[in-house]
């Protein structure tokens, strides 16, 4: 019978059924950074049991660290005391850990495949809700709570049920201008934010297998944004491609090994999905969420929304979205005025996402962040900073009047120094606009596409890129 | 490890409204920089608290009608966001036992089911009604069963189905909820389905 990757990958990561019925899963891989684990470290010394397998997890840590003063100790004896527990309970049980020294610490979602930890036809399980993003890689990875933590370090296995799977095609060209954030953003606006509860989602299509990794991840990423805890793309050569040669990827005879075995991973061509949805590339905009949940988004010809005219069930959360965003409903999204450009994250901090904005850059040169705006770029991982910094991607930054901070999460979450103040409003290429998620309760955030972060950071206002970047 | 049955939870009602309350809203990030979950409890929905203060409103869990409530009602969606553990636990050491909403985003789901609090889908149109029933007597006692898959209200004309995946339900009633102990005890399994995969023999 054909079978979904999804179908092939559970087959073979199944050790049982449990009493309740869910499946014990073996977790192939394990990441785990410092504000998840600890706890687990810690139900695992209460309950006397040991790192099953420490060789299958790796550490790093990313959420709390500062991005500008990084000698320890940090100002934050909370975040200070983190990540010396990290260090203690690595040391401790034989985990690898990509250090602050290492030159490969960063954030889990970018160091995993940098490092060609992330790969495909695997399972990956981390303490975070956007592990979603190793999916692009085909394998099957989700984020899970603490004490699914502590079971996957005392078992490498957990207890989970088996999810439905939707295609979600994307076919045809983008338009210039138009990215992967587009793209996923458009596609949690149409399917919803509750859309993809039980189900994972498989990426494909033409647009698809047209993206680079780097573009698969920032689809995968926010998977979880749209409901579904799973994403995942089927692996093809632009996968392999990308994992030859990194540290952790197979090499010689087991390379060619590991390839076919890949391959065989994929979808059967004949697979049957529990549903189907398809879009048209042609039909995507610059898409900029306007709310407070990733899924109130608009093109960025488009007016703010008027709560009485949207579905009755979206309503409510309309309503809140208008008061806390203190916008004006039918006014344009265009020229809505920005405090803060946040250019990183897991979903958008890779070096293609900085190559990209700097030779648009450059195109401008001699053009400097707004007067009043602050601008922060800051890199997924130590490698991409060094990269960037050696390609000279940095200096084009720092020209355009960018900050350019060391690797961490920075101001998508607010656990770090990186935070708003007051009402700012940010225009950042991250994945969560939640009330207060950047570190500020009355904080605003409206999420794009990196190039629509510089674009606003340059006039100080929401600004099509496209207008400013002459792109056509 | 013997856990507690649990097939019925029975407290007061506490209705906390709308639809993609996320889990930065139930716990906000900064309050997650520690290495327990002690102490979570006093920061649940602690900005949206303020935030209600400021606005003059007042937040439901600072409403002195609802103090001691053990059961949540909101709306669908619930817990969305970040797999933060720390929300489910902030919500049961603040004192919950059980949430209904019109639906659940998955991790939180499962992060609280693995707590022992128990995550019961109601329809809309029931949800109001029984959210009806507390705001005008706060006292009313609830209770949701788990093996009747009801939710009844005492000496209130009330009742109401209730849904939940099957395996949560048996993991709840049968004591089994907290999967570590049946987790190792396949053990011998796991290791002979680890020698079987080939990125992972050797291990």
């Amino acid at each position: 019978m054909a079978k979904t990757l999804l179908d092939k990958v559970w087959e073979e990561h199944t050790v049982r059924t449990l009493p309740d019925g869910r499946t014990q899963l073996l977790i192939g891989t394990h990441l785990i950074h410092e504000v998840t684990s600890p706890q687990a470290f810690g139900m695992l010394r209460d309950l006397g049991l040991k790192v099953l397998y420490p060789n299958r997890t790796f550490a790093t840590v990313d959420h709390i660290v500062p991005t500008d003063q990084r000698a320890e100790p940090f100002s934050d004896p909370l975040a200070d005391a983190m990540v010396k527990e990290l260090r203690k309970n690595c040391a401790e049980t034989g985990v690898t850990f990509f250090d602050l020294p290492s030159g490969n610490q960063g954030i889990v979602h970018i160091v995993g495949p940098e490092q060609g930890i992330t790969q495909p036809g695997t399972t990956i399980a981390c303490g975070d809700s956007h592990t979603s993003t190793h999916g692009a890689f085909g394998a099957i990875a989700f984020g899970i709570g603490t004490s699914q933590v502590r079971d996957v370090l005392a078992t490498q296995t957990m207890a989970i049920g088996k999810p439905k799977v939707r295609r979600v095609n994307v076919d045809g060209k983008l338009s210039p201008g138009v990215y992967a954030k587009d793209v996923i953003l458009h596609i949690i606006r149409h399917l919803g934010v509750n859309g993809g509860i039980g189900y994972a989602y498989e990426f494909g299509g033409s647009t698809f297998d047209n993206f680079t990794q780097e573009e698969r991840m920032t689809v995968c990423n926010m998977s979880i944004e749209g409901g579904a805890r799973v994403g995942y793309v089927n692996p093809d050569e632009v996968t392999f491609e990308y994992l030859h040669g990194r540290p952790y990827s197979p090499k010689g005879e087991a390379w060619d090994a590991a390839v076919a075995r890949w391959k065989a991973t994929a979808s059967d061509p004949d697979a049957i999905y529990d549903d189907v949805v398809s879009f048209k590339a042609e039909d995507i905009l610059p898409t900029v969420t306007w709310g407070i949940t990733p899924g109130q988004a608009i093109f960025i010809d488009e007016a703010i929304p008027n709560p009485e005219d949207l579905p009755e069930k979206d309503r409510a959360t309309a309503r809140e979205a208008i008061e806390h965003m203190k916008l004006t409903s039918g006014a344009p999204l265009l020229g809505t005025k920005i405090d803060v450009a946040f250019l990183g994250s897991c979903t958008n901090g890779r070096l293609s996402d900085l190559q990209e904005v700097a030779k648009y850059l450059r195109s401008l040169k001699g053009r400097k962040v707004a007067p009043g705006v602050k601008a922060i770029v800051v890199p997924g991982s130590q490698g991409v900073a060094a990269i960037a910094e050696t390609m000279g991607l940095a200096e084009i930054f720092r020209e355009a009047g960018f900050e350019w901070r060391g690797a961490g999460c920075s101001m998508c979450l607010g656990m770090n120094p990186d935070k708003l103040v007051g009402d700012q409003l940010c225009a950042s290429s991250s994945n969560r606009n939640f009330k207060g998620r950047q570190g500020s309760p009355t904080g605003r955030t409206m999420l794009m596409s990196p190039l629509m972060v510089a674009a606003a950071a340059l006039t100080g206002e929401i600004t099509d890129a496209r207008a400013l970047f002459a792109i056509n | 490890m013997a856990l507690e049955k649990i097939t019925q939870v029975t407290g007061r009602g506490v209705y906390i409204p709308g639809d993609d309350i996320d889990t930065d809203r139930i716990i906000p990030a900064r309050f997650m920089k520690c290495v327990t979950f002690d102490g979570l409890g006093e920061f649940a929905f602690g900005d949206a608290r303020i935030a209600e203060k400021n606005a003059g409103r007042i937040h439901p869990l600072d409403d002195p009608r609802f103090e001691g409530a053990t059961i949540v009602l909101s709306g669908s969606n619930f817990g969305c966001g970040s797999s933060r553990e720390h929300a489910p636990q902030a919500l049961y050491r603040y004192g919950h036992r059980a949430i209904i909403a019109e639906s659940f985003a998955e991790i939180f789901f499962g992060n609280s089911t693995t707590l022992g609090v128990p995550c019961v889908k109601m329809s809309q149109q029931d949800i109001a009604a029984l959210a009806a029933i507390i705001e005008s007597d706060p006292a009313v006692l609830l209770t949701l069963d788990l093996t009747e898959n009801k939710v009844t209200v005492a000496d209130v004309d009330f009742c109401a189905e209730i849904t939940m995946p099957g395996h949560a339900r048996e993991a709840l009633t049968t004591g089994r909820w907290d999967s570590i102990a049946d987790l190792v005890d396949g053990l011998e399994e796991v290791k002979n389905r680890v020698a079987k995969i080939p990125y992972l023999a050797g291990v």
